[in-house]
């Protein structure tokens, strides 16, 4: 067979039809104007942006949803360091882009010439692997390796950076999905003489807790969980990435562990003899002081990246594998051992610290959490939340009940502010039959405010929750706490007005500061089509609990709050 | 605790710049590297020094391994191996005590390799401690200057740490 020459651009977007890939996240500039070209009259859909920032966060909120790679197209220089906090953010979170950058001509590289930046070496520590093309030869190759990394074992971002003359080279154009890396072969199947002593320690536990993480999102592994848990009758406690791997409102799910988790989730923690962590990687925010965590308790440690195993807790069964394949492994296997007694325990943990639901005790004030409780009941099923970062998205995380895998986008390891009403949008496009619910705050919002533009031109129909509390109500509680109320510029005092700033670009706007009103424009928003900002003007001195200390043991908690 | 670990990796660009960014990044302790290539075409072998517990050690393994282009680790430690390290010394040698340090240079079995009217160049192979001797001992006259290039390392006997 004759091989096909086919020019650089063009081989991106063979490239990405032959992924199936249905939407890029973009912005153009002079290094990719081959690549916008060849864009111009191509058939797959664009989303144009208004920040290279948003690109990534739409590319990554899109995937999540979809648990295929986002794709983002940027220029060299300012374009592709726009992105960098969108990489990293994707990294730490470990979520499936590719990323194509337009760089200078190969005859500039390494002169400082016009909107030239080293983008590979910058994003180096921040993608899971990374491509500078030279040789227009290489390109087919680099572009299948790239998705085939993003998207396989434990998924990441990968960026290609390509010269601006190398869109426009030729070269035959074969393109081959079946990668081999000699570098790169991720494991799957699970030892199987420790998913017997995985089976052994389960039936000889009595008070065994999963403690299960994103991982489970990303392989799939929510019904071999919730079989796992329902017959071995074991209590479930879920990392902020792992909202909705299980039921919010399931029966065996005790909430959150961590800095702001349900103390019941802490306790159990505490109080196990045995831990099955899946998909986790023990982060600081869930462990606490990390000498304390967990004492006594044996812990298997399932996960897809032998690098997280044994990296800040000790591992006593060690298993390497796709969650989700050794989770069934391990259903062949079990015996399920008497948990009766250890789910009395739990239950009355629960009767004794319910969530404070932040009451207002008959006062006018609005808050916070009467907001997301009720963004949770009116929006029933069906709905995917992205949030931002800050109490907020700590408050959804405790109150919207999660019932679906991938239905909770969120910001975990990086904590980006600015990330969730782009992540909103990426997540609409992607479930277009779904309600999209971003819920934000005043601070992370204004972060990437012009993305009102993006989601007014195309009708993302989504409904911007804004709880606007007037600061930066993290760092205000951090300082409220830790450092004698010196409230040192976490007010947001400036801050426009949003209905009228949604308004400006095209959009709804509504404001609610009372119990009656938020609940009148919930109902509102959510059958009015979209994108409608609700500004929900709460109470300012409201801070997020149960709340433990940084670096103090997680049985160690701040209760405060109205019940 | 030093360990020893040879690093096969793809010769690629920015491989090494790869391995020795994941050092800093992840705050662990890089003694030395040396790097060079291999028997099959496109791959090289870097020796890479780092002090550190068991436990630190594993995770620098585990995260080398992270890395694409990185095909194989193996941690030479506690193999039987054979570990050289070359050094050039430049040291200060007058007509009067030149054949003071020809005979050091012979004990250590090292070679003069440049000699100039004040100075003259010293090479030595060897392991550390050997370094560290002749090094100590050559002090007396003056080392103006010093080249190491890092560790390399086999395993003795037939087993071998990458089929080329």
């Amino acid at each position: 067979m004759k091989e096909k020459m086919a020019k650089g651009s063009a081989m991106i977007l063979a490239a990405l039809e032959k992924e199936g890939v249905e939407i890029i996240f973009g912005f153009p500039g002079g290094t990719v104007l081959p690549l916008y070209d060849q864009l111009y009259d191509a058939p797959i859909k664009h989303l144009l942006v208004r920040h290279e920032q948003a690109a990534v966060h739409a590319a990554d909120g899109y995937a999540r949803v979809t648990g295929r790679p986002g794709v983002v197209f940027a220029t060299s220089g300012p374009g592709a360091t726009n992105l960098v906090t969108g990489i990293a953010n994707a990294y730490m979170d470990s979520v499936p882009l590719v990323l194509i950058t337009g760089q200078v001509a190969s005859a500039f590289i390494g002169t400082d010439a016009f909107q030239e930046a080293d983008i590979t070496g910058i994003t180096l520590p921040i993608t899971k692997h990374n491509y500078l093309v030279k040789d227009i030869e290489e390109l087919p190759g680099v572009l299948a390796e790239a998705f085939y990394i993003a998207s396989t074992g434990r998924q990441g971002p990968v960026l290609i950076d390509i010269p601006k003359d190398v869109f426009d080279q030729e070269a035959p154009f074969i393109y081959n999905q079946n990668c081999d890396i000699a570098g790169y072969k991720p494991t799957y199947e699970g030892h199987a003489g420790q998913i017997s002593r995985a089976v052994k320690a389960i039936r000889d536990a009595q008070r065994p807790v999963i403690f299960g993480g994103g991982g489970l999102i990303r392989s799939g592994a929510s019904a071999a969980l919730r079989e796992l848990a329902e017959k071995a009758r074991i209590p479930i406690v879920l990392s902020l990435m792992g909202l909705g791997a299980y039921p919010g409102d399931g029966e065996l799910f005790l909430g959150m562990p961590g800095m702001h988790g349900s103390v019941t989730a802490n306790y159990a923690l505490t109080e196990a003899d045995l831990i099955i962590a899946t998909g986790v990687r023990f982060d600081d925010r869930v462990t606490g002081k990390l000498e304390f965590f967990a004492n006594n308790a044996k812990i298997i440690h399932i996960d897809i990246d032998p690098a997280e195993i044994g990296k800040n807790v000790t591992i006593d069964v060690p298993i390497v594998g796709d969650v989700r394949l050794v989770l069934e492994e391990l259903l062949r296997k079990l015996r399920p051992g008497n948990t009766v007694k250890w789910l009395k325990q739990i239950e009355s943990w629960q009767n004794e610290y319910p969530l404070p639901i932040g009451s207002n005790n008959g006062a006018s004030t609005l808050k916070p959490q009467f907001v997301i409780r009720e963004l949770s009941r009116l929006s029933g099923g069906n709905t995917i939340v992205a949030t931002d970062v800050g109490q907020h998205q700590m408050w959804s995380a405790q109150h919207f009940v999660i019932r679906e895998p991938r239905a909770f986008i969120t910001s975990g390891g990086l904590g980006t502010m600015g990330y969730g009403f782009p992540a909103a949008i990426g997540a609409k496009l992607a479930a277009p039959d779904k309600k999209v619910i971003c819920i934000t705050g005043d601070g992370s919002f204004q972060m990437n405010i012009q993305e009102l533009a993006t989601a007014v031109y195309n009708k993302i129909d989504i409904t911007i929750a804004l709880i606007n509390n007037g600061c930066l109500g993290m760092v205000r509680q951090w300082q409220d706490i830790f450092y004698e109320k010196r409230y040192s510029y976490t007010s947001m005092a400036g801050s426009p007005d949003f209905v009228r700033v949604a308004e400006a670009y095209g959009a709804k706007g509504l404001r609610a500061s009372d119990e009656k009103t938020a609940t009148a424009a919930i109902t509102q928003a959510l059958t009015e089509k979209g994108p409608v900002l609700i500004d929900f003007v709460v109470d300012p001195e409201e801070n997020v609990y149960p709340m433990v200390a940084p670096n103090r043991p997680i049985n160690e908690i701040i209760i405060r709050g109205d019940y | 605790m030093k360990h020893v670990l040879a690093v096969i990796v793809e010769n690629k660009p920015g491989a090494l710049t790869r391995v020795s960014g994941l050092f800093s990044r992840r705050g662990f302790n890089i003694e030395n590297i040396a790097v060079g290539e291999t028997m099959a075409p496109g791959v090289s072998r870097m020796t890479i020094t780092v002090d550190g517990s068991e436990t630190v050690i594993e995770q620098v393994v585990k995260q080398l391994h992270k890395l694409i282009n990185v095909i194989k680790v193996s941690n030479l430690t506690n193999e039987p191996s054979v570990m050289r390290e070359l050094m050039l010394l430049k040291v200060t040698a007058e007509a009067g005590n030149r054949s003071d340090i020809q005979q050091i240079v012979e004990t250590f079995r090292g070679k003069v390799v440049d000699v100039a009217p004040d100075s003259m160049i010293i090479e030595v192979t060897g392991n550390d401690d050997k370094l560290e001797a002749i090094k100590l001992l050559l002090q007396h006259f003056g080392i103006r200057e010093v080249a190491r290039t890092g560790k390399i390392a086999l395993l003795r006997g037939s087993k071998i740490t990458i089929k080329s």
